[in-house]
């Protein structure tokens, strides 16, 4: 059985816990294993604490690696910010002996070492590219749901980096979608981003928002009825976004937000409970209601 | 203190744009054609002009330092993936944010959470209403993180010690 250590990283397991029940029942019934990544931290959120100093960002991301090591199996992430960090670590670090070395010497404090032989993945694409068919045999058909599809940035960019379908104009996500039998709908900017990262949602919540909205204006134009996310921090900029836009601007959206792992969940006829979706800022209910309706027919 | 804009532009340049290029001489390819200001989803509602920001920076003005367009940037990338000249503005202006943390140019927000991720090893730490959720969903009520194991967060409490983390951020 294919092993994988989950990275929950913060907001999964500290705000939206159904992303990680979801993750854990549909990673079963897929017949993949995850391992626990005890006592593993912050990723550290790149554009907080890697704005902030490098090399603090460095070692906790050789800390987090170290651990997935030690578990003799790959990383998986839920959330762009934990992929981006992650990811891009591992790669300075097995790329680069120098800052290695330095690395190491600081993590060798805590007893551990970066030996650099695991890999990180991004659960989407992991899930698109390995379980496809498995994905499509297990789920329900969701004909006449219309979705509106958020990629996020750092699961794409830098795209040289990366190397995920094409940042400008990325379709793995609408692809996955359309094979459990919905319908990605487009719409304006879709590919914009959702305005919480870089440090800018801690410090500027105004401007975060103000991005925000712009993106919750294009996709009710497009009368979609969800926003799917691949990512935890966009998750929860956009759940909670619409209820700070509420209260600070009476702008009422009511979009339900949804992971890509509870849509997952959703299609292989799981509980809806058991999948976090009654915890929402914004209520899931009216998607639910339609899923329902769906899957009745 | 410099007496001249002579004098202060040329201590800028040996400090901050030096300390930049070590890190990525792509910051020299900068043509200013603008196509990072262009993409820009944050620079659209805000002053921040990122190309802007790139001729400041080769032209050795440390008030960047100390701006708040600085600040105003969500790491989207897109700059960064359409710059004809690969200059790499995203890593720039991280890179700038990391001398500004380190000269005391911090955010009061940002110190902060820094020191939430100080004390928890979390930037987003639990609390009690996630704590019943997550019991209600059949999760233990403490995820197997940092939050389970105090050894753990002595270890981080010993990489930030070692990085100067607490001391550079507080």
């Amino acid at each position: 059985m294919t092993s994988y250590s989950l990275f929950l990283g913060c907001i999964v397991p500290n705000r939206y816990p159904g992303i990680e029940s979801a993750t854990k029942m549909v990673f079963n019934k897929l017949g993949v294993n995850l391992k626990d990544m005890l006592g593993a931290s912050c990723c550290p959120a790149p554009g907080v604490v890697g704005s902030f100093s490098e090399q603090t960002w460095l070692t906790v991301a050789a800390r987090n690696l170290a651990i997935a090591e030690e578990n003799r199996a790959d990383v998986v992430t839920l959330c762009n910010g934990c992929f981006g960090t992650l990811f891009e670590a591992n790669n300075t670090l097995k790329n680069e002996e120098e800052t290695r070395k330095t690395v190491n010497a600081l993590l060798s404090k805590t007893g551990r070492i970066y030996r650099g032989n695991v890999e990180v993945h991004h659960f989407a694409k992991l899930i698109y590219e390995g379980h496809l068919d498995q994905v499509k045999r297990l789920s329900q058909s969701l004909t006449g749901l219309k979705i509106a599809v958020h990629y996020g940035c750092h699961l794409l960019r830098p795209g040289t980096l990366k190397k995920i379908d094409n940042p400008e104009k990325p379709v793995f996500v609408d692809e996955l979608v359309r094979n459990l039998g919905a319908e990605s709908v487009d719409y304006k900017d879709k590919h914009m981003c959702c305005g919480a990262g870089g440090g800018v949602r801690s410090s500027n919540l105004e401007l975060a928002l103000d991005m925000t909205k712009e993106k919750l204006e294009n996709v009710k134009a497009s009368q979609a009825d969800c926003i799917l996310n691949v990512c935890a921090f966009c998750h929860l900029q956009f759940d909670r976004g619409q209820r700070e836009l509420a209260e600070k601007k009476g702008l009422e959206y009511n979009i339900p937000v949804v992971h890509l792992t509870q849509l997952l969940g959703l299609a292989f006829g799981l509980n809806p409970r058991l999948l976090g979706l009654q915890a929402h800022a914004i209520s899931t209910q009216p998607f639910l209601r339609k899923i329902t309706k769906v899957s009745v027919q | 203190m410099p007496t001249s804009i002579q004098e202060s532009r040329s201590r800028a340049v040996e400090t901050v744009l030096d300390e930049l290029i070590s890190h990525s001489r792509n910051l020299l390819k900068c043509v200013q054609c603008g196509a990072c200001t262009g993409s820009c989803p944050s620079g659209r509602r805000t002053q921040l002009r990122v190309r802007r920001l790139m001729e400041k920076v080769l032209m050795g003005f440390e008030d960047v330092l100390n701006s708040d367009d600085l600040w105003l940037c969500t790491t989207c990338y897109v700059c960064f993936d359409r710059c004809p000249r690969d200059a790499q503005p995203t890593s720039v202006i991280k890179r700038l944010r990391n001398i500004a943390v380190r000269k005391g140019f911090m955010k009061a927000a940002h110190q902060k959470v820094a020191r939430l991720f100080c004390d928890t090893g979390h930037l987003v730490p639990i609390n009690d209403e996630v704590r019943a959720v997550r019991k209600s969903l059949g999760l233990s009520e403490l995820p197997p993180t940092v939050h389970s194991y105090p050894e753990s967060l002595k270890e981080l409490e010993t990489i930030l010690e070692a990085t100067g983390f607490r001391r550079m951020t507080g």
